[in-house]
């Protein structure tokens, strides 16, 4: 689990704390902040393998979020996070570049399970690019 | 639209059609036969007008020939001549050779005394003094008498004509024989019913009629008054309606009536008539046929469309309801999702923290654990719910693919076996031997027969049968499936509910009330049709129309 730093953007405090304390005791380095706004703002000054991203909050709203994020870090995966499970919403994700999307509320596990899948396909990327002359 | 509506509609067609066409038939019927009575009448009146004419020209040629027979006897012979019996015997016989209408001839001097006389009767010697006639012809020069019985009791008249010789004037005076003026008369009583004959002034028979009288009689005249030329009316006369023509004499002031029977001779009128009524009758019915036939299927057609809309305007609100509580479903899973999302991870930090060792010492530890894990299952049962409405919600475009309807139901039969079996259900499968293949999402169409007969496996609860049949409608293009079940059957006031969302009659927690009204969205969406009908006591059945669909649409 060492190696990969992730991030968790959600509204949600309640969520936001626990999913964070959790992925920790999980030997996940993650750090949760409370707004796409935040998110960026972070992004300045640090780096992340994997954001988990919940679709639906209030002012900068999940896509807007990824689709900035997706021009300052292309490279860096996002998983969807969505109350809202419509499959639009998701496949609008896709489109823009979120590596999937996940179901509110889900399994620990499961999420677990996608972050990993997440950065396998990064460092996949990143290969590729350091492969390119 | 109501029973009685459609009756109204209906008889309004009926009575609106038969109003256009029958009054115009009417109408041209009533004109053709009013026109061709009035020609007919003009021809019928003109052929007796012309009748009459002949007969009047006839007699009055007959007077004429008789009195200018007399007159030239009178004016070519001197009274001395004729007073010679037997001269006057051999002239009479000459012209009795010639025409038998005279029956005898006399003279009569200025005082009235018969001087000479020929024939059948012995009348020298009587004086006529006294009698009207004599005045008459003295007065005029030449007279004509009414018929008369006379002396002789036999019906005649006489014709008379004076002759002055020098200071010396007598009368020639000749009877004439009635029967042969009579016969001619009799020649215009024509048909069955006609009749002819002749009155003088006073309205006196002068000739013989056929049925309105005898000779001499008195008869009711159409005129009394003298008119040139012809009259030819329809009258009433002795209680019947006859058409009736008259013309005075020329010579004599006689009346010629000829009398014809309007019901013989307007015989061809009748028929045109009872022809038109029977040809209007046909016409009638025919209209009145067609026009029953044409709005009868008019209404039933339209019956037919309403019903049709009816069913379609149902349709519709089933499907609006559906979108409106889609939309309502999906915003309660959104608005509950997040809670529970927060709820699970509070659980699963909780759950976390337990597994840690020195907790798991504390006594209480089971409790908490039991606790935990429980409110983890639960949230677990409620995310299924709120997943499954999203799903619900869910505006996902089927996939097409070639489904064979029939190995789809077996499928789906072979699946619910056990389940059947264990609970003493017999499911009878019953396939179409030529089922055509159709275009369709089968993990869709399979979740709605799979939500079919799982209604119909947990409404017979145990012991009953279900059957599946699948049948190919070639007019309609259409895959019908059809499962009944022989269970508890579902009362009319819930059968209009059955398709709405959390709509369910099972016990609270084995049931979510969606699984119907997702097999409705579902058959919708391909395009079909999902019907229900049930009676209380022998079960319910459930028909799902698919489409045909050989090739997916450019």
């Amino acid at each position: 689990m060492e190696g990969f730093r992730v991030l968790v953007v959600d509204d949600e405090l309640d969520f936001l704390e626990t999913i964070v304390k959790r992925l920790q005791r999980r030997k996940v380095d993650v750090i949760g902040v409370e707004s796409g706004k935040a998110a960026l703002e972070l992004l300045e000054q640090q780096q992340f393998d994997v954001v988990i991203l919940d679709v639906r909050m209030p002012g900068m709203d999940g896509l807007d979020t990824l689709k900035e994020m997706k021009r300052k870090a292309p490279l860096m995966e996002v998983i969807m996070l969505t109350g809202h499970a419509s499959v639009e919403s998701g496949m609008q994700g896709m489109q823009l570049g979120a590596f999937d999307y996940v179901m509110k509320p889900a399994s620990i596990n499961d999420l677990l399970e996608k972050i990993k899948q997440a950065y396998e396909r990064k460092r996949l990327h990143e290969k590729k690019v350091r492969d390119v002359p | 639209m109501e029973r009685t509506d459609y009756r109204k509609l209906y008889w309004k067609i009926i009575t609106t059609t038969l109003t256009f066409s029958l009054v115009p038939l009417f109408a041209l019927g009533a004109t053709i036969y009013y026109q061709f009575r009035v020609s007919y009448t003009a021809k019928i009146m003109e052929s007796l007008r012309t009748l009459t004419e002949n007969r009047r020209n006839a007699i009055d040629l007959f007077f004429e020939e008789r009195v200018s027979q007399l007159y030239t006897l009178a004016y070519t012979q001197s009274l001395d001549q004729l007073r010679d019996e037997k001269y006057l015997d051999q002239v009479f016989t000459l012209m009795q050779s010639r025409s038998k209408s005279f029956v005898d001839i006399g003279i009569i001097d200025r005082d009235g005394t018969h001087v000479t006389y020929v024939g059948p009767y012995n009348l020298a010697g009587v004086n006529y003094k006294n009698e009207s006639w004599f005045h008459e012809v003295m007065l005029r020069g030449v007279y004509i008498s009414d018929v008369f019985m006379g002396f002789r009791k036999y019906p005649h008249f006489i014709i008379a004509v004076l002759r002055r010789e020098g200071d010396r004037s007598w009368i020639l005076r000749a009877t004439i024989d009635t029967e042969i003026f009579d016969a001619m008369v009799k020649a215009a009583q024509v048909g069955k019913r006609g009749d002819a004959y002749v009155v003088n002034r006073e309205g006196i028979l002068q000739t013989a009629p056929r049925f309105a009288g005898h000779l001499l009689g008195k008869i009711e005249s159409p005129h009394t008054s003298q008119f040139s030329g012809i009259h030819v009316e329809e009258m009433q006369m002795n209680g019947e309606t006859a058409l009736f023509s008259t013309t005075w004499l020329k010579n004599k002031d006689w009346m010629l009536v000829i009398k014809e029977d309007p019901s013989q001779e307007l015989t061809p009128l009748f028929e045109a008539r009872y022809m038109m009524i029977g040809i209007i009758g046909l016409g009638v019915l025919v209209i009145v046929l067609g026009t029953v036939f044409v709005s009868r299927a008019t209404v039933g057609q339209l019956i037919q469309s309403d019903r049709e809309k009816a069913m379609l305007d149902a349709s519709l609100v089933q499907s609006g309801k559906m979108a409106a509580l889609g939309k309502l479903a999906a915003g309660i899973a959104h608005e509950v999702n997040n809670p529970l999302a927060v709820i699970k991870e509070k659980v699963g930090w909780m759950m976390d923290l337990l597994s840690e060792e020195d907790i798991s010492q504390s006594e209480n530890f089971k409790e908490f654990d039991d606790a935990v894990h429980k409110i983890d299952q639960h949230v677990e049962r409620a995310k299924k719910v709120t997943h499954r409405l999203l799903g619900f919600a869910r505006r996902m475009e089927p996939i097409k693919d070639k489904v064979d309807v029939n190995k789809l139901v077996d499928e789906t039969i072979d699946f619910l076996e056990n389940e059947a079996h264990y609970r003493n259900i017999v499911i009878q499968p019953e396939y179409h031997a030529d089922l055509p293949t159709t275009l369709s999402d089968s993990s869709q169409l399979q979740q709605v027969v799979l939500n079919i007969l799982n209604n119909a496996i947990d409404a017979i609860g145990k012991n009953g049968q279900i059957d599946v049949k699948t049948d190919y409608s070639v007019k309609d293009e259409q895959i019908v499936i059809t499962i009944s079940d022989n269970g508890p059957g579902i009362p009319n006031d819930q059968l209009d509910r059955i398709f709405d969302p959390f709509f369910t009659t099972k016990e609270v927690g084995m049931g979510t009330g969606l699984g119907l009204s997702i097999s409705y969205t579902i058959v919708d969406k391909l395009g079909g049709r999902i019907l229900v009908s049930s009676e209380v006591g022998k079960g319910t059945t459930f028909t799902i129309y698919l489409p045909v669909i050989r090739q997916e649409k450019a």
